[in-house]
């Protein structure tokens, strides 16, 4: 199971080094992975149709108990079906699309690790895993948007996709903290079984809105919606690939997985359904509203998600089968469509959909491809679509409050979705032929394997419902509901409700799209949808954050080292009073019994050197002085029954004065700078926090007692480290690593010494060389 | 004596931060040393002073017969103080550089990179 | 560097041997009495640093015999290699392994991976040290006089 969810990762790793090597057979080697992993998958389907949980778990930091855990069940196998088969299908496509294609490895390498990343989210069990797949399948995403990195539309839509998914993806990590908190468990499984625990938590509101977060941004629910159009920068296979069939449906993964434990309440139906009609609806709008032919099957991949998190909200049996139902053919048919524009964009150059025509009679199969995975899209009977959409509606009419608002955004969707399904179904195949940018050929039979097995697909599971019912939607339903459901997936189900909407919607939506030039124009013409959209609030948003890190680093950064020091200071002497205040209200009473003469006298001589080293206008008094207080300082430690520090900082003032004298009288004598104003501000701020440090050695000594650690050491250092100077054992045994690392910086130190040294002679003999010229 | 200690350690953080507050860099670098000294001596004091009583064990005994002095407290400086003289080293140097490459003491026109 | 005088010529030559004899016996005792690698290693490049002032960069090279800079890689390579035989005794890493050697009258001599580590802090302070003072020596002489070294 790990090596499954891993394999990606590891062929990423070497696909750069492999691309080349295979030329022109690339995407049909590669695909041989997804294709493997997609029969190992389709091999635990009877375990799991069965109504099984496989459950792999692996220890991953042991020391902390962490299990690095994989959990199979419908749901997750259904995911992991549709990520390595389409997967399987998008690189065979992808080796042809881009064939020649100069990153061609790059891309190779960042697919294959996004299918690896997208794996590893459907089928983790463990929280903290889930959300690092999250992010990964955020970064590649990234990365696939920015593949034209020259083009600044594509590196402005990648940067967009990351900053949405991922902020949304650090609300979700916070939601999981809490999730996990209140179920008492880091694993799917614990929170699944905690489901009324953290219903009825204190946090329970915060929790479902931090994942709602995640899910939404990632799923691109209104008001998040932009970024996906924009993902359209992408080479095609990766939008038919990332941004339909699989990564955008991770929101939608996360709430139907969830929806056994969080599911069920009002906050849960109400956002989720009034969200998911809102979106689906504003998906249908901008749909009709666009011209690209990847632009409306972007919006509409909009709407189709909007319809998910509709369905994950209302919750029940019904509702659970429509999901799994709606989901399948929507990764069938968005699939197929999408590659079908990326080959009618391959092999006509053709992008607006208002510019093509006449395309069927070069091109009659994928013309037919087109027609199947447009009549799926548009529920048309006897596709897999249709049952869909009948479920969708019987779903809606069983929900109990705001049912007149959701059902009025879903049919008014629906009709814009069989608008936009009748609109790149036929809009391109028919008509007079149009002059276009090349001569429209049939495209190659790599390209046309995918979107054709695809539609084929929906088409089958239409006419036989049961193959994907039994083996698979069931369980899949069965876990998205929390238990067993008996699904009946049938294509008649009687003159009913459902069939009477779904007709209704058919009509008018071929109607839209009969007048489609028409409506376009006038949505075009509704301008607000631009001055007050989302994108707006995201692009105000980023402005602002730009502004405000403008503004804060002209305030902090203003390259003042000692403002730099001022505010450090300030900061820490405002915590230092906050703490000195609340815990010892009372400075320590001065006492000084038992102090002897020549201590005084070391004292003051250390202060006066101090005091000198400050006031002097010459620098060699200023040094020596510096070496007065520091010889001071150790004969206090001799005094005080340290001889090993004494010594040590002994031989050190020597060598620091010595070194001062070598580089600051290279420097130029002290400036009187400063006017006394200023000096008088610094020297009180200095005062106080001086004042501050002594308080607080007089609070830490009134409170010292040798400590047990040192007593640990006091006492061992014979019997364990075979030494009698406790100071040197410490050193060298007791806390080696430490040592360790201190003569590491001391080396690092000096190495930095002599590089800086070393590069200024270079520079004066390259300039000294230039001079003569 | 540990009140006493308590001043020289205020004194000298105040005279370290007073220089660290400079424009001269030739200040900023005595301030420098002043300010490891106070750090050094406030770790050394909070660990308790004891007269007369080195964290030594006497020959073939198992541990000091009394009260001897912090020990923890004496590793940590005594590194410290090697330490810092690396680090005010690289420093020195550092403020050389970048006084040979500005050409002016006045930290106020180091301020800019790309001179 | 400026000429110095014949006294402190001479006494830099005689000193430079005891004192380097004398940082060595600092590092051997450092584990019972007042000493060690630190201490050890500052003494050895304060004695250094006098040669240095006084018979010029050159010799202080000479008398140093190797490069500064090779002395803390030695000595981290010593330091770092001190914690590795506790790793063949499988306990933790830097646990220190002791040998007593029972040959001399005047006591058992213990010989432990802690004294190698102390070794290497010798090397790694006197390679410091001595690659500070001595770049700087050489900074400080190049730009003016670039010809005069020990002059």
């Amino acid at each position: 199971m790990l090596l499954a969810v891993l394999s990606g990762f590891l062929l990423a790793a070497v696909a750069p080094w492999l691309v080349p090597r295979l030329g022109a057979h690339a995407g049909r080697v590669l695909a041989l992975l997804p294709v493997g992993l997609f029969l190992w998958f389709a091999s635990l389907l009877p375990a799991v149709g069965g109504g099984e949980t496989l459950l792999w778990e692996y220890a991953w930091v042991p020391g902390l108990d962490v299990q690095l855990g994989f959990l199979v069940d419908g749901l997750s196998l259904l995911f992991a079906l549709l990520i390595s088969g389409i997967g399987a299908l998008v690189t065979l496509y992808a080796g042809s699309y881009l064939a020649g294609h100069r990153d061609l490895a790059r891309f190779f390498v960042w697919l294959l690790a996004f299918m690896a990343s997208m794996l590893g989210l459907v089928l983790s069990d463990g929280l903290i895993a889930l959300f690092v797949f999250w992010e990964l399948t955020s970064i590649t995403s990234f990365l696939l948007i920015g593949f034209a990195h020259e083009d600044k539309t594509a590196r402005q839509a990648a940067l967009q996709g990351l900053f949405v998914t991922v902020g949304g993806g650090l609300a979700l990590l916070a939601g999981f903290v809490l999730l996990a908190l209140a179920a008492g468990g880091w694993s799917l499984s614990a929170v699944l079984d905690a489901g009324d625990a953290v219903r009825e938590h204190a946090h329970y509101a915060v929790i479902a809105w931090l994942i709602f977060l995640g899910a939404f941004t990632k799923s691109a629910q209104v008001p998040f919606h932009f970024w996906l159009p924009n993902a359209m920068a992408a080479p095609t296979p990766v939008s038919a690939y990332l941004h339909s069939a699989t990564m955008v449906k991770a929101g939608v993964y996360l709430l139907a997985r969830f929806q056994p434990a969080l599911g069920g309440t009002d906050l849960w139906v109400f956002t989720l359904t009034l969200v998911g009609a809102a979106t689906l609806f504003t998906g249908a709008l901008l749909a009709l509203r666009s011209s690209g032919m990847k632009r409306m099957l972007a919006y509409s991949t909009v709407m189709a998600l909007g319809t998910l998190t509709l369905l994950a909200g209302i919750g029940g049996e019904t509702a659970a089968i429509a999901f799994v139902a709606f989901l399948l053919a929507h990764s069938l048919y968005k699939g197929a469509l999408f590659l079908i524009a990326g080959v009618i964009d391959h092999e006509t150059g053709c992008r607006e959909v208002p510019e093509m025509g006449g395309f069927g009679r070069a091109m009659p199969v994928s013309f037919a491809v087109a027609v199947l995975a447009a009549l799926s899209a548009a529920g048309v009977m006897p596709l897999f679509g249709f049952i869909a959409k009948e479920l969708l509606f019987e779903s809606a009419l069983g929900l109990a409050a705001w049912q007149p608002v959701v059902l009025t955004l879903t049919l008014a969707g629906l009709v814009g979705g069989v608008a936009v399904a009748a609109v790149v179904g036929l809009r391109p195949w028919i008509g007079r032929p149009v002059t276009t940018p090349r001569e429209p050929h049939e495209a190659p039979l790599d390209l046309l394997a995918g979107p054709a097995l695809l539609a084929l697909l929906g088409l089958l599971f239409g006419l036989l419902p049961g193959l994907a019912e039994r083996g698979l939607l069931a369980a899949a339903a069965g876990a998205v509901h929390g238990q067993a459901v008996t699904p009946n997936l049938a294509l008649w189900h009687g003159l009913n409700l459902p069939l009477a909407m779904s007709a209704l919607t058919l009509v008018a939506g071929l109607l839209v799209a009969w007048r489609w030039d028409g409506i376009r124009k006038m949505l075009v013409g509704l301008g607000f949808v631009e001055r007050f959209g989302a994108e707006r609030g995201y692009d105000a948003g980023m402005l602002g954050l730009v502004r405000v890190a403008a503004w804060q680093t002209r305030l902090l950064q203003n390259g003042h080292l000692r403002y730099y020091i001022l505010t450090t200071l300030s900061a820490t002497a405002l915590l230092l009073v906050y703490a000195l205040v609340t815990r010892h209200a009372v400075i320590p009473p001065w006492s000084s019994s038992g102090v002897r003469l020549y201590e005084v006298v070391i004292g003051a001589v250390v202060l006066m050197a101090a005091l000198v080293a400050v006031t002097t206008r010459s620098r060699l008094g200023a040094v020596a002085s510096l070496g007065a207080a520091g010889f001071g300082v150790a004969l206090i430690y001799v005094l005080f029954s340290a001889p090993d520090v004494g010594i040590t900082q002994v031989l050190i003032e020597t060598l620091t004065v010595l070194m001062l004298v070598l580089v600051l009288f290279r420097l130029p004598s002290f400036l009187g700078l400063t006017p006394g104003r200023i000096k008088l501000r610094d020297a009180s701020i200095s005062l106080t926090i001086g004042g501050l440090m002594s308080w607080l050695l007089l609070d830490a000594v009134a409170a010292h007692h040798q400590g047990s650690i040192s007593r640990y050491f006091v006492e061992n250092a014979v019997p364990a480290g075979h030494g009698q100077n406790i100071v040197n054992v410490i050193l060298v045994d007791f806390r080696a690593l430490d040592t360790l690392g201190e003569i590491v910086v001391l080396g690092l130190a000096a190495i930095g010494v002599y590089a800086m040294i070393k590069l200024r002679a270079e520079d004066r003999r390259r300039r000294g060389k230039e001079e003569p010229r | 004596m540990e009140s006493m200690m308590a001043l020289v350690v205020g004194g000298l953080y105040a005279a370290a931060i007073y220089m660290m507050l400079r424009r001269s860099i030739v200040k900023l670098v005595i301030g420098l040393v002043l300010l490891g000294n106070a750090a050094n001596l406030l770790i050394f004091t909070s660990g308790g002073l004891t007269r007369g009583a080195p964290p030594l064990v006497p020959d073939g005994a198992a541990m000091p017969a009394g009260a001897v002095a912090d020990p923890l407290a004496q590793a940590l400086i005594l590194t410290a103080i090697v330490i810092g003289f690396g680090v005010l080293a690289f420093a020195v140097v550092l403020i050389h550089r970048a006084y040979e490459v500005v050409g002016a003491d006045d930290m106020d026109r180091m301020k800019d990179t790309d001179t | 560097m400026r000429k110095q005088s014949v006294i402190l010529r001479t006494a830099a030559h005689v000193l430079l041997p005891l004192l380097l004899l004398f940082s060595a016996f600092l590092l051997l005792r450092g584990h019972n009495a007042p000493g060690g690698g630190f201490i050890a290693g500052l003494v050895a490049s304060a004695a250094l640093a006098l040669y240095l002032f006084s018979l010029g960069i050159a010799s202080a090279r000479h008398a140093l015999g190797v490069d500064p800079r090779r002395l803390i890689g030695a000595g981290l390579v010593i330091a770092i290699g001190s914690a590795l035989p506790a790793a063949f005794f499988g306990d933790a890493f830097f646990t220190g392994r002791w040998l007593t050697l029972d040959w001399f009258p005047s006591g058992p001599l213990k010989l432990g991976t802690p004294l190698l580590f102390d070794l290497g802090v010798y090397l790694v302070v006197i390679g410091s040290v001595m690659t500070i003072v001595l770049t700087l020596a050489e900074a400080e002489e190049r730009p003016d006089a670039p010809s005069n070294e020990g002059d």
